[in-house]
């Protein structure tokens, strides 16, 4: 197997003034594998995209693109890499197909080519009908497909996305996820942002957590969320007088509980799909009725109070004020 | 298994064209300026409603008080007006850059394989295409109200070709606001504030002569005057004979207009330029 990596950070360090937006961050993707970028706004997520994709010049460190330095050969980096930004980045009065010859002719590819590959993705991205209407009459999720069919109209070997599921409704972003999945395997290389932990265990072979600009946890999703403490096993009991009793049989199966007597809720970390099954028949022998009963995600908030002791909204409210 | 060199290669290389590289990449940027006038011809009102509006407010509602002996002041305006409208390509070069800067655009070609100039270059052209739009349109309005053009067709072309002389110098100054400012608004704000009085202060509409001796030097020294002049001159439009104590730009007011363009382009370019640059990079 080839796992050299096709994106490679070291050690980059990115200063605005007094303000250290990314510091000391590496990590390597390997070709063909999709690479998640976790963390809060503010955490220098963008940032870090910005500096592999040329737009930023890094303070320090140094960082390599299908093996061009960002730094030294940012044409070459251009020329085999595709970016979706944050903020949609297409042209609203222009038509998608129009959208797509324009970033056609700026990368100087054959014009038959660009032809065709714009009715390939235009059909691909399930855009053709909306080809020939203006981008702004889009929906959200359209507008997102096109810019990314804008993005790999040069097949790139390398694709960044700045949180390409920011705004999108639950269906447009398992769509999404969809065309991803498809792109990778067709050996496009991702490194995609999100703040999602959902989304990163979804799509991602190895995640890094970062967080005021620095790395905080490393891994396969599966390994981080263990770190995290994995999922949680929640019952909900419908009468107040049960909840005791529920408590002391949930402790029987799991060990630790915590309750919440006002609302009746029972939450145990670490159960696991077995342990729920016991819990359900116990709870039924019993005769203790209940309104909910199933496993909690481990959610990013969960991985930060893990990690860092404070939550995802708590560090970017410092960043603010920093 | 695999060499790193097969690594780092790309997959299914897209076939590129040869050749002609910068010209097609102008040439794509352009025409996305020239579709956005198409889609919304109410982006040319600046060059066409605002200048007519000028033109029939000063031809017809002041220009009955205005009385300048031996001119016929309607013919005698409209050059004036032409060297305001060719001013505002600043004013359009810097609301469209801004708002590709604020609306992420520019880092999205900045991400492409181009030359960052040529993002530069299709602006200044869709600016003076823009620009010219509204010197046709003031053109043909010129036609219903009496203006001509007196000297044949050399001397017209160079009026127009010094029209479009000070419209690339003005360019510049487009791109330093739109580069510097950081909404639109604020481009709104210090255009509406600057060029805007500038045009006026000038023999654009009004005669300088009978002004303030201080106002008077500020608007006979003002580019707008010796651009304006220049066409008057070139076109064979009576009007005020030049004072002889006038200053030297109304003397020679083609020199003038091509002294004050390469200076002012002299001048604001690496400014621009360097704003721009900074705006773009971090």
């Amino acid at each position: 197997m080839s796992r050299e990596p096709v994106i490679e950070a070291v050690g980059l360090v990115k200063r605005f003034g007094d303000f250290t937006a990314v510091d000391d961050v590496s990590f390597e993707v390997p070709r063909g594998s999709v690479f998640g970028l976790l963390g809060p706004n503010g955490a220098g997520k963008t940032t870090t995209v910005r500096m592999m994709t040329t737009l930023a010049i890094p303070t320090s460190g140094s960082a390599r693109v299908a093996g061009h330095d960002v730094v030294k050969e940012p044409e070459a980096v251009r020329a085999s890499m595709g970016l979706t930004a944050q903020s949609a980045t297409v042209d609203d009065l222009l038509t998608g197909r129009e959208n797509l010859r324009l970033i056609g002719d700026l990368y100087g590819l054959d014009r038959s080519f660009v032809r065709k590959r714009t009715d390939e993705l235009l059909e691909q991205f399930s855009l053709t009908e909306a080809g020939d209407k203006v981008v702004k009459d889009y929906s959200g999720g359209m507008r997102r497909r096109i810019d990314l069919a804008v993005s790999l109209i040069a097949h790139p070997s390398v694709l960044f996305l700045d949180e390409p599921t920011t705004g999108l409704d639950p269906r447009s972003r398992v769509e999404l996820w969809d065309v991803l999945r498809e792109l990778v395997r067709d050996g496009t290389t991702l490194l995609l942002t999100t703040q999602y932990l959902d989304e990163a265990d979804q799509l991602a072979d190895d995640i890094v957590v970062i967080d005021h600009g620095r790395i905080i946890a490393q891994g396969t999703p599966l390994e981080l969320k263990n770190q995290s403490g994995a999922a949680s096993l929640v019952v909900t009991v419908s009468r107040h007088d049960q909840v005791r009793q529920a408590a002391e049989l949930l402790r029987g199966v799991v060990g630790d509980v915590h309750v919440d007597e006002d609302a009746r809720k029972l939450t145990a970390p670490g159960g696991d799909v077995g342990a729920l099954s016991q819990v359900a028949t116990r709870l039924d022998d019993a005769s203790i009725d209940v309104d909910d009963l199933g496993m909690q995600r481990p959610s990013l908030d969960d991985v930060f109070l893990a990690l860092t002791g404070h939550k995802a909204e708590e560090t970017s409210n410092q960043e603010v004020s920093a | 298994m695999s060499a790193a060199t097969d690594a780092v290669a790309l997959d299914r290389p897209a076939p590129r064209a040869s050749g002609a590289g910068r010209v097609r990449q102008v040439v794509a940027l352009v025409r996305r300026n020239l579709t956005h006038i198409k889609r919304q011809p109410e982006m040319l009102t600046d060059v066409t409603i605002q200048p007519i509006m000028f033109v029939l407010l000063f031809a017809f509602v002041f220009g009955g008080s205005i009385k300048i002996p031996g001119v016929d002041y309607k013919p005698w305006l409209l050059p004036g007006i032409m060297a305001q409208t060719i001013a505002f390509s600043a004013f359009i070069v810097a609301i469209g850059l801004n708002t590709d800067i604020g609306k992420g655009m520019v880092d999205r070609l900045r991400s492409l394989p181009i030359q960052r100039s040529s993002i530069l270059i299709a602006r200044a052209i869709g600016a003076l295409i823009h620009s010219s739009i509204g010197v046709a349109v003031m053109s043909v309005t010129g036609l219903f109200i009496g203006w001509r053009i007196h000297e044949g067709v050399v001397k017209g072309l160079l009026g127009y070709g010094l029209l479009l002389l000070f419209g690339f110098a003005m360019i510049w100054v487009g791109i330093l606001v739109g580069s510097a400012m950081r909404s639109v608004e604020a481009v709104n704000g210090l255009m509406f504030t600057t060029i805007f009085p500038v045009t006026f202060l000038s023999n654009a509409f009004a005669r300088t002569d009978v002004m303030p001796s201080w106002l008077r030097t500020i608007a006979e020294w003002n580019p707008i005057s010796s651009l304006s002049q220049a066409l008057r001159d070139n076109w064979g439009i009576a009007g005020i004979p030049v004072r002889a104590d006038a200053p030297w730009p109304l003397h020679h007011p083609e020199l003038a207009t091509l002294i004050w363009s390469l200076a002012i382009t002299a001048v604001v370019a690496p400014l621009a330029l360097r704003a721009f640059n900074a705006r773009t990079t971090d």
